[in-house]
């Protein structure tokens, strides 16, 4: 493989060098044989399509089912990387969830200077609907993906929190299998942490943040906006792996104030709505008045404390990537402990010395949409046109304020296979977090996601990224 | 169960068996024409009248010529019952009552839809049919046993078999509407090869030729095939049997929920109707008006299912 000196890469730290934790990986690869591996890479896309494991995209055709392409390289995480990444991860979503509590109560923080007003009141993701309301445990984000990027030995920053409703934790679940059932031997000699008790511990997280006044076993539904979603599949597969019913808003409907699904039997109520559903389809009384995705007069359900609603209402506004420049400062105002995990440096284009920074070094910089998601609406500065900067300037020029940048970071590589052998590419993490009043449970690894095209930085699925299992390794 | 998740149930199989049977009466209506008809055409009409979608040819088409036909019988995506239309609208129940499914069920439904999207993406020739019409056979096979092998004999259960049989009753109803007149006693003049021909249509139309020989050694005639088709409780694709099949499963769903509805006197009455009769008194009452009027009773139970179990809000 040849290497560019220029990126950190997860396995090789030089021609003949491997890194500690692919030491044993390494050792199997060297004996394999590259038309096995071709074809057990082809066998791979047959079981993700028989198995249905597809996304749609989003303008395309209805009918358009795509496969999100795997790798069978793993990425492999050494066990005291992980034991850092985790707490950091911990402590961040500790942080995010005591931003979102005082945000909608006594906003201290703003009190404190430590966030601008501004920011928050004139923010679409900040829900006055939410303001004084106490979600059933005090939890607001119960699902969390931190996503993580590498740059070398021991430099992880965090790229993006997901306190909405992150997606991507059945590509780690099925990736994990595929895996398993390629190449078991692999993991007779090798340890690797197990990933599959996510569904088990997603509903054991869900059911501990029901209403309070819910006695017995508490019933959990999975929302989905419907088949045409483009993570359906994830919305079905969840629901599946936890044994509970995945509800569309036409299902439910409020009675005797809460919130019932329809069985063949008649109405009946549900405790936790884990919700796949964005905040402004939710409840077309209270919010968008024309979808039809949700369910009429759920968020009153919501504030009489009748049902629990995860990830609550509003916690997009941790999402936020103006946000996110101060999330160094947040946690260390909740936790009263400096950040474990870095941020990466951002501009924010709504102070006029930082835009004035951001257009002068645009071909170096990475801009993104303040509410941006998916890679859709950013500009990668390094891999632009000229006449992609200038209407990009053009653009930021017009609206400031909807514009962060940050510098282009040499993200870390990990080798796929390819034709002619290893090949590295760029890849990120995300690692997702399961967050109740008692207990907080990181799933050992996370999402890798890659980028397929030599060079590229972007690994977002719907810009032709893929997948990787991840393997955190036993002690 | 969510009420959505049993109509999904319910309609998968529905379709699923409905690209089954348009398969069946192609095959039928194919091998007819080819070796004993003298009158291809007719022929054709009447299959595509049996599916039940001849208005929807005639609008397209100006002859019933065997490429037309087959080509809207098996691929065409105009065609709500085509075997695509239907491969497709099962997928997609399937899709949507995912978690209702065991992995092999699913898996079975997913894999006969790429494989059969791939056998129909071009049109299919004579030389190609049988090979088509087998994967068919064999792809549904697959789901049903997936089906049996598989799933748990719960509420889910009955709905899948639901589906079956009313699709199944509806579809033998209509071979025998289609053809009653060669089935009439007064039609009926032994020896001639027209009704021989025609009585062996239906008979492969249900993929009894063979069974009926069994069971029926000398006797060939009109009242005797009639009979098979309506009473007799051994052939699965019988009215009798699938009129049972409904009363269990709905017996089986009175009892689960310890709740009894309007579709259970339905089914009752169903059941007295086809008690009370035999194939003399039915051809009295006039062969033609019974099965009209069956297939009509059918339909209003399946809606009336629907609603009981709250398919739809």
């Amino acid at each position: 493989m040849t290497l560019d000196r220029q990126y950190f890469d997860e396995m090789l730290s030089g021609a003949d060098d491997v890194r500690g934790p692919y030491a044993e990986y390494d050792k199997w690869f060297a004996q394999e044989d590259a038309v096995r591996l071709s074809k057990k890479s082809k066998e791979a896309e047959s079981f993700f399509r028989r198995t249905g494991i597809t996304f749609n995209v989003y303008g395309q055709s209805a009918a358009q089912e795509r496969l999100i392409p795997f790798d069978l390289i793993p990425r492999i995480i050494a066990n005291r990387e992980w034991t850092k990444l985790s707490k950091g991860i911990e402590q961040r979503v500790r942080g995010i969830n005591a931003f979102l509590h005082d945000i909608y109560h006594r906003q201290e923080i703003l009190r404190a200077g430590i966030v601008p007003v501004e920011l928050i009141a004139q923010n679409e993701a900040f829900l006055p609907q939410m303001i004084g309301v106490s979600p059933p445990g005090g939890i607001y984000t119960h699902i969390v993906g931190t996503d993580i990027v590498r740059t070398g030995e021991d430099d992880f920053f965090v790229l993006e929190d997901n306190a909405r409703t992150p997606s991507g934790v059945s590509y780690m679940l099925e990736n994990r299998e595929t895996m398993l059932h390629m190449f078991p031997e692999l993991f007779s000699q090798i340890k690797v942490q197990p990933v599959s008790d996510y569904p088990k511990n997603l509903r054991r997280s869900l059911a501990a943040c029901a209403p309070r006044n819910c006695d017995g076993r508490p019933t959990v539904a999975v929302l989905t906006p419907g088949i045409h979603n483009s993570a359906y599949y994830e919305h079905s597969f969840l629901a599946d792996q936890m044994g509970v019913e995945l509800v569309e808003g036409h299902d439910l409907q409020v009675v005797d104030g809460r919130i019932a699904m329809r069985t063949t039997e008649g109405y009946q109520a549900i405790d936790v709505l884990y919700r796949r559903v964005d905040d402004d389809f939710l409840d077309p009384l209270n919010f968008n008045p024309s979808s039809m995705l949700g369910v009429p007069g759920i968020m009153d359900v919501y504030r009489a404390g009748n049902i629990t609603i995860a990830n609550a209402p509003g916690t997009g506004i941790a999402d936020d990537k103006a946000i996110y420049s101060y999330m160094p400062d947040i946690i260390e105002f909740y936790t009263g402990e400096k950040a474990i995990l870095k941020n990466v440096e951002t501009y924010r284009c709504s102070d006029p010395d930082s835009l004035k920074y951001v257009l002068d070094n645009l071909s170096e910089l990475v801009v993104k949409e303040v509410h941006g998601s998916g890679g859709y609406g950013m500009l990668v500065g390094p891999a632009a046109s000229k006449k992609e900067l200038a209407a990009f300037a053009a653009k930021l020029r017009r609206s400031p304020a909807n514009y962060i940048a940050q510098p282009t970071l040499s993200l870390s590589t990990v080798p796929i296979f390819t034709k002619k052998g290893l090949s590295p590419r760029h890849v990120d993490l995300r690692p997702f977090a399961l967050v109740s009043p008692k207990e907080m449970h990181i799933t050992p690894g996370g999402l890798t996601r890659v980028a397929l095209k030599a060079g590229s930085l972007v690994v977002n699925s719907s810009q032709g990224g893929g997948t990787k299992d991840t393997w955190v390794l036993e002690d | 169960m969510l009420g959505k998740t049993a109509g999904g149930i319910y309609w998968m199989f529905r379709f699923l068996e409905r690209s089954e049977n348009t398969a069946r009466l192609i095959e039928a209506g194919s091998r007819i024409a080819l070796t004993r008809s003298k009158d291809p055409v007719s022929e054709w009409k009447s299959v595509l009248t049996t599916a039940g979608v001849r208005n929807n040819y005639d609008q397209k088409y100006d002859s019933y010529t065997a490429p037309n036909a087959l080509d809207f019988l098996l691929r065409d995506t105009d065609n709500p019952s085509s075997v695509i239309s239907s491969i497709e609208n099962a997928r997609t129940n399937a899709r949507m009552v995912r978690t209702a499914l065991t992995t092999e069920v699913w898996e079975a439904v997913n894999e006969s839809w790429m494989a059969l999207k791939a056998a129909l993406k071009t049109p299919v020739t004579e030389t190609k049919l049988p090979a088509v019409l087998g994967e068919i056979r064999r792809h549904t096979a697959l789901v049903r046993g997936a089906v049996h092998g598989t799933m748990l004999r719960n509420d889910i259960f009955d709905f899948t078999q639901l589906g079956i049989a009313l699709e199944r009753a509806d579809n033998t109803a209509r071979i025998i509407d289609v053809k009653y007149y060669t089935l009439l006693p007064s039609a009926s003049y032994v020896g001639s090869t027209l009704d021989n021909v025609q009585w062996e249509t239906i008979l492969r139309s249900v993929s009894a030729h063979r069974s009926f020989r069994w069971l029926n050694d000398h006797d060939i005639s009109p009242a005797s095939i009639a009979e098979f088709l309506i009473f007799d409780s051994r052939f699965p694709r019988s009215l009798s049997f699938c009129s049972r099949l409904i009363e269990d499963n709905l017996g089986y769903l009175a009892k689960d929920y310890q709740s009894r509805l309007p579709c259970h006197d339905m089914i009752d009455a169903q059941r007295d109707m086809l008690r009370g009769q035999d194939i003399t008194s039915v051809f009295d009452e006039g062969l033609h008006d019974f099965i009209t009027s069956f297939i009509r009773q059918n339909n209003a139970l399946g809606l009336q299912i629907e609603q009981d179990y709250r398919f739809v809000g």
